[in-house]
């Protein structure tokens, strides 16, 4: 499609693909080798989504994430060495080894934070919408959710509230065509997600989710109609999945064929076949970015594993912010 | 000190109204409060005094107590109000895993600072879907502060330091004691959560109580003293924090303790405190500790049905003379 996106640009957005996907085939052979305890969600070849859409949001907006949000939270800015590090259970982890994967937030780039309930980031984001609106500031909040979070009840409390309000909301559907294990055909009652805007009056726009330049035209529109005060926007970005639910997810529920179909519409590779054409990605220089990232990736891993793991005693810190010896008082430990 | 009687609702309103001049980040949010006021009329005045700080929104439990939580983490001071304290247990989500977890999961990153204001309690005639009292749910959740007054003084002290907190507040109110008046200070004055009070002094038996449940037990303690028995009344305002220690010196003075609250008593916050004394102070006990609370059935709508159900003074009456024999 026709891109108004710079050169430049479209190189950010092929280097921020390519980060999410070398994070994350890491975690993957992290995981596989036990370095990696609990579950973990892989967004392997949704990349496009999380890249095209954090492209055309400023370091002081928001985004609430799912449970698999690796790339919209590398996407938003965090810190590939300190999301590692959480992810190993570590002191030096976003979270001080608290949240691991599914709950990885970094408030200083405006993530809001992963979420372990699906549809849980929706009424959060809402609040997050008010606030920017009462503080008469001009940021926007992007909340992710797949379409299996779209069935959910507090989606549509959201939807509405946002509406009525006028919130500067791009609810984000990162639709991967599964909800863990149930395919989207059987669960939804409308084909597209994006249809559900016209019960709440806001505009649905469907686009390729495997196109980063659509998804940040997109994207583009609903952050300007929400930066301007004309309400939320509901954007579904249609994707898939290449790896399981969760690592280890055996997939009874679809074919290899489907997977290998999908894996054919790599946005990455697609998205490098525009840059070459257009004469901006030599052999040479797709070497150079590769290597850059993959040591960024090793960096972070080693950071990881050099870190300590905390003390068992810090599991009793950072559950209250004020008066904690108050709470102590009445037995908190 | 000057001090004038205000009720329950009045004492709230001006908490609010003190609190919104002092803090242009605190707002209010919830159903029916600004037409009407409030369900309770606890919210009198403010819409006027503060045109859009106090919002109106749609029946989206979920979403309102979402959307205060959002609001905290980016750098409001949301108060919630959730119209029945039934209701929570459907923005259920929102408030045990996500308001309560969201400091520690994420490391201490941030903090949340929402007050979400629930009335609660039985004793209307309103049935199940509207008289619970469920307070224990939420001292069982880490990560909350939970709150249950039941003078228009503590009221007062309390929503204010309750909005000043950094920490997601569950603050109670009994639906019974909105019109209850009391003194209350013309002077601005904080009460701290964690703090109880000896509402009655006494050397008998401790009266280990809090909301409704404290005007049952003035009534009883009336009573008793003209057989001669004075009851101590601790009242406990915070229920988390707790304040142990006003506990274990009212428990060391008296010997014999009678814990009493409307909630049902099968797991409820009167058995965690009975297991804590016997547990740290069992020496200091002259007799098993007797517990008062509801029976565990749902409540029920018809008034002589809900009257047997729900404790009143006499069940604090025959409790501490359990405890006297």
């Amino acid at each position: 499609m026709k891109s108004s996106a710079k050169p430049q640009e479209m190189m950010a957005l092929y280097r921020t693909m390519c980060r999410i996907r070398a994070f994350e085939t890491k975690v993957q052979e992290l995981f596989a080798s036990n370095m990696i305890p609990g579950f973990v969600h892989l967004s392997i070849g949704e990349e496009a989504v999380a890249a095209g859409i954090s492209s055309v949001l400023r370091p002081d907006d928001y985004i609430t994430s799912t449970h698999r949000g690796h790339g919209h939270v590398l996407a938003k800015g965090a810190d590939p060495r300190r999301m590692m590090a959480e992810l190993f259970g570590k002191r030096t982890g976003y979270c001080k080894g608290k949240g691991g994967s599914m709950h990885i937030a970094d408030f200083s780039v405006g993530v809001l934070g992963a979420n372990g309930v699906v549809a849980g980031g929706f009424p959060i984001a809402v609040g997050a919408g008010l606030s920017c609106k009462l503080r008469g500031t001009d940021q926007v909040v992007v909340c992710y959710f797949g379409d299996g979070a779209s069935n959910r009840g507090p989606v549509h409390e959201a939807m509405n509230m946002a509406s009525i309000w006028k919130l500067p909301i791009i609810f984000a559907c990162e639709n991967n065509q599964y909800a863990s294990t149930t395919a989207m055909s059987y669960s939804t009652s409308v084909p597209k997600i994006s249809m559900r805007a016209q019960g709440y009056s806001m505009p649905g726009l469907t686009v390729d989710g495997n196109d980063v330049l659509a998804v940040r035209e997109a994207a583009a529109q609903a952050v300007a109609r929400a930066r301007s005060g004309e309400g939320p926007t509901l954007l579904e970005a249609l994707t898939y999945r290449w790896r399981g639910h969760f690592e280890g997810d055996p997939q009874r529920y679809r074919t290899k064929e489907e997977v290998q179909e999908a894996k054919a519409r790599d946005p990455i590779t697609r998205l490098a076949a525009v840059l070459r054409k257009k004469r901006l990605l030599s052999a040479q220089l797709e070497q150079r970015i590769q290597k850059e990232i993959q040591e960024e990736i090793e960096e972070a891993v080693r950071f990881a594993q050099e870190s300590p793991y905390p003390e068992a005693q810090e599991a009793l810190e950072d559950l209250y912010a004020g008066d904690v010896a108050q709470a102590a008082k009445g037995g908190l430990a | 000190m000057s001090l004038r009687e205000l009720t329950n609702t009045e004492a709230m309103a001006e908490a609010l109204e003190e609190e919104m001049l002092r803090d242009p980040t605190v707002f209010i949010v919830g159903e029916d409060i600004v037409a009407h006021g409030g369900i309770f009329g606890q919210f009198k005045g403010l819409p006027e005094k503060f045109q859009g700080r106090v919002i109106d929104t749609p029946i989206s439990e979920s979403c309102i107590l979402g959307a205060g939580l959002g609001a905290a983490l980016t750098g409001m001071r949301p108060f919630v109000d959730m119209h029945f304290a039934d209701f929570l247990t459907t923005a259920m989500d929102e408030v045990a895993n996500q308001a309560a977890k969201i400091r520690y999961m994420f490391g201490g990153q941030v903090k949340v600072p929402m007050v979400i204001w629930a009335p609660d309690g039985a004793g209307l005639s309103a049935a199940a879907h509207h008289s619970q009292s469920l307070e224990a749910w939420f001292v069982h959740t880490p990560g909350l502060k939970v709150v249950s007054p039941c003078m228009p003084y503590d009221v007062k002290g309390l929503i204010k330091t309750a909005i000043r907190d950094e920490d997601p507040v569950l603050f109670f109110m009994h639906k019974k004691i909105f019109g209850r008046k009391g003194p209350v200070p013309q002077e601005e004055y904080l009460i701290p959560l964690g703090s109880a009070d000896i509402k009655r002094q006494g050397r008998d038996v401790t009266v280990i109580t809090y909301s409704i449940t404290l005007l049952h037990a003035m009534e009883a303690a009336q009573e008793l003293a003209r057989e001669g028995v004075e009851l101590e009344i601790l009242d406990l305002r915070t229920l988390w924090p707790i304040d142990w220690e006003a506990i274990a010196r009212s428990v060391s003075k008296t010997h014999r303790v009678v814990v009493a609250h409307e909630a049902c008593i099968t797991g409820g916050l009167g058995a965690e405190i009975a297991a804590r004394i016997q547990e740290e102070l069992f020496d200091e006990l002259d007799a098993p500790i007797v517990r008062v609370g509801a029976k565990r059935v749902p409540h029920p709508f018809s008034p002589p049905l809900e009257k047997f159900v729900i404790p009143g003074p006499h069940s604090i009456l025959e409790a501490a003379k359990e405890v006297l024999t």
